[in-house]
């Protein structure tokens, strides 16, 4: 600062442009650098993300015709997305009302004392290795009956899905306006009603958002259905639950372990698929989120 | 009634049907306990789940674990046609590979933070910020086939040569192989996947940080790193330490996309570019085809070791996140 001041009492002309000189120069040196290095930091994983979809899509887009989207195995995939679509269906089903009332007892229910504990809960179910609920799935359902399921592994998704809708739900509930559920305590209304015909309503929105993320999600989970459901062939359409379901995922994993590049293609092809509808779904529930958050602050 | 609601609004219709009949009251009475304990129920049922899995998975590692014991953790030994099962090789793998991924993700994602929450024109962070958040949207299995067909290649022809070259000296820098399957392509598999979790998680805190308090900063002649330095990074600390947490519990759990890359080895060995093995995606790759009951077991005993790791990392995420972030009122 000394230093500074010197200089600039020997040199200072009013003429000249005030620039910063010495430390500040120094100072201001540092800021730029490290604001560069965050831009760079924010282009390098927005490059990342381009690179692994170009590959995707570029490889993908070979292997994709008719035919690979509506025959079996060995000529198409149709078998594998689906049985994709009805594990996760399934799951989702059952994921869905469970997060809702989970949702519903954290913001209409549970109170001080019991949110802490419910949503630790939460939080423990929603950092959960997806390998350890195959896992537990294998133990719990798996082993016993000795066979693979479908049902099974809708199960485990189910699990995985349930703590990203609670989630999700939760946070639309709160946003509920306070004084609509005043209003309906006001008039006399019951709790129950008042949950189910103005509370849930107003977040339906919100609701579906999530569900849509979790669908996303578990869409893309292998570590369930490898240990639970990957025996099934993909040479024709399974639709009982209760059997082995080919599916998406479980095919990807098993070409990639397999050296053989006419299976490369097939899993480029069916990874362009399966991320088409993840990112289609990703961007839908954001449109719906921003959508259904406008509405509700009006 | 003097003030009457607009006909047709819903609160009109609510009050017009909630007479209070006898009859009426009953129902409410019946409804609100019925509601109360589905949702009651709903939440104890997650509770459930967390109980019975740490049951079942310690349950079926009993074998494996009354017959090695902690020896279990230090034995490096893992070969299943001799029933000698030992995890040291796996455990060390993860732990190299979650190290690395946050070694190298958790700067990458913080920064990244910073860049969205600070720096960028709202214009740019709403197109940056749904990007990020995509590379979290990508399944493992995908990234890992990618990992598995593109990176390898590239690592093994220039990068892994380009640093046994350079940092030879160091033993994690050991010769390339000639596969790209290896514990560093593990490692930077799970960067990519930790980086959109922590960077999403310090934006967000960020954000939050008073604008006050930042203001006041640059009126005392601060520069915006410095704004950043001693404001917005001490307030965040404990956001942030649970947001690396976070991502430690996903890198420590992720099995697809590591068996794919890692080359599936149970040695342990300190050069990142052999093959390795982590402890999940050892269950990933062995257990459809477990020769024994103990070879189960013993997956089993990993898994339960799994759980003991991913459960503590993320109770310590939220008790930092609950404990400190009240103190500094940053966090909700």
């Amino acid at each position: 600062m000394s230093l500074f001041r010197r200089r600039a009492e020997k040199e200072f002309d009013p003429t000249q442009p005030l620039v910063a000189t010495g430390n500040l120069s120094r100072r201001h040196f540092v800021s730029r650098v490290i604001q560069f290095l965050a831009i760079a930091a924010a282009v390098a994983a927005v490059a990342v993300l381009v690179i692994v979809i170009w590959a995707v899509v570029s490889h993908g887009a070979k292997a994709i015709s008719w035919t690979f989207i509506t025959t079996g195995y060995p000529t198409g995939v149709g078998p594998y997305l689906v049985g994709t679509f009805e594990i996760v269906a399934i799951a989702t089903l059952i994921a869905m009302p469970i997060g809702v009332l989970i949702a519903l007892f954290l913001t209409e229910y549970a109170g001080r004392r019991w949110t802490r504990p419910v949503q630790l809960v939460l939080d423990v179910m929603n950092g959960l290795p997806s390998i350890l609920i195959a896992v537990f799935i294998y133990i719990l359902i798996v082993a016993p009956t000795k066979k693979q399921s479908g049902i099974a592994a809708a199960i485990a998704l189910a699990i995985i899905e349930v703590p990203l809708i609670a989630r999700g739900t939760q946070e639309v509930l709160n946003l509920v306006p306070s004084h609509q559920r005043e209003a309906a305590d006001a008039l006399g209304v019951a709790r129950w009603r008042s949950i189910l015909t103005i509370i849930l309503p107003a977040a339906v929105g919100g609701i579906v958002t999530a569900t849509l993320l979790s669908v996303a999600r578990a869409a893309g989970e292998t570590a369930p259905v490898l240990l639970i459901d990957s025996l099934a062939k993909g040479d024709s359409i399974q639709l009982n639950p209760f059997g082995q379901i080919p599916n998406v995922p479980v095919r990807i994993f098993q070409l990639s372990e397999e050296a053989n590049p006419e299976g490369f293609t097939e899993a480029w092809g069916l990874s362009l698929i399966l991320i088409a509808i993840i990112l289609a779904l990703g961007l839908s529930s954001r449109a719906l989120l921003n959508r259904s958050k406008r509405k509700m602050s009006r | 009634m003097s003030a009457t609601p607009p006909a047709g609004s819903a609160s009109l219709k609510l009050a017009r049907s909630n007479r209070q009949s006898p009859a009426r009251k009953r129902a409410d009475r019946f409804g609100d306990l019925a509601l109360f304990l589905i949702c009651a129920a709903a939440a104890l049922l997650a509770l459930l789940v967390i109980v019975l899995i740490a049951k079942e998975v310690i349950e079926g590692a009993q074998p494996a674990i009354s017959k090695f014991g902690l020896d279990f953790i230090t034995s490096s030994e893992w070969a299943p046609p001799l029933e000698k099962f030992g995890g040291e090789g796996v455990i060390v793998g993860t732990l190299i590979t979650s190290a690395m991924a946050l070694l190298i993700g958790a700067p990458v994602a913080i920064s990244i933070g910073i860049f969205l929450a600070l720096l960028a024109p709202t214009s740019v962070r709403n197109v940056v910020s749904p990007l990020v958040e995509m590379l979290a949207a990508i399944p493992s299995v995908i990234l890992g086939f990618w990992g598995l067909i593109i990176l390898g290649p590239v690592l093994v022809s220039t990068i892994e040569p380009f640093l046994h070259d350079t940092f030879g000296f160091i033993p994690l820098f050991g010769p390339p192989q000639t596969t790209g399957n290896s514990v560093f392509n593990a490692g930077l598999i799970l960067t990519i996947m930790v980086i959109p979790i922590i960077a999403s998680v310090s934006r967000d805190l960020f954000m939050a940080v008073p604008r006050e308090l930042q203001d006041g900063a640059a009126a005392l002649g601060s520069t915006r790193w410095e704004v950043i330095r001693g404001v917005v990074l001490p307030t965040t600390l404990s956001g942030m330490t649970a947001a690396c947490l976070l991502g430690l519990g996903r890198a420590l759990g992720e099995a697809i996309a590591v068996a794919q890359v890692i080359g599936g080895s149970t040695e342990s060995h300190l050069s990142l570019f052999e093959p390795g093995g982590t402890m999940a995606s050892l269950i990933a790759l062995q257990f459809p085809s477990a020769v024994s009951k103990m070879h189960t077991a013993s997956l089993y005993y990993l898994a339960a070791l799994l759980l003991v790791i991913g459960v503590t990392s993320n109770l310590l995420a939220s008790w930092i996140g609950s404990r400190f972030g009240n103190a500094a009122g940053v966090t909700r």
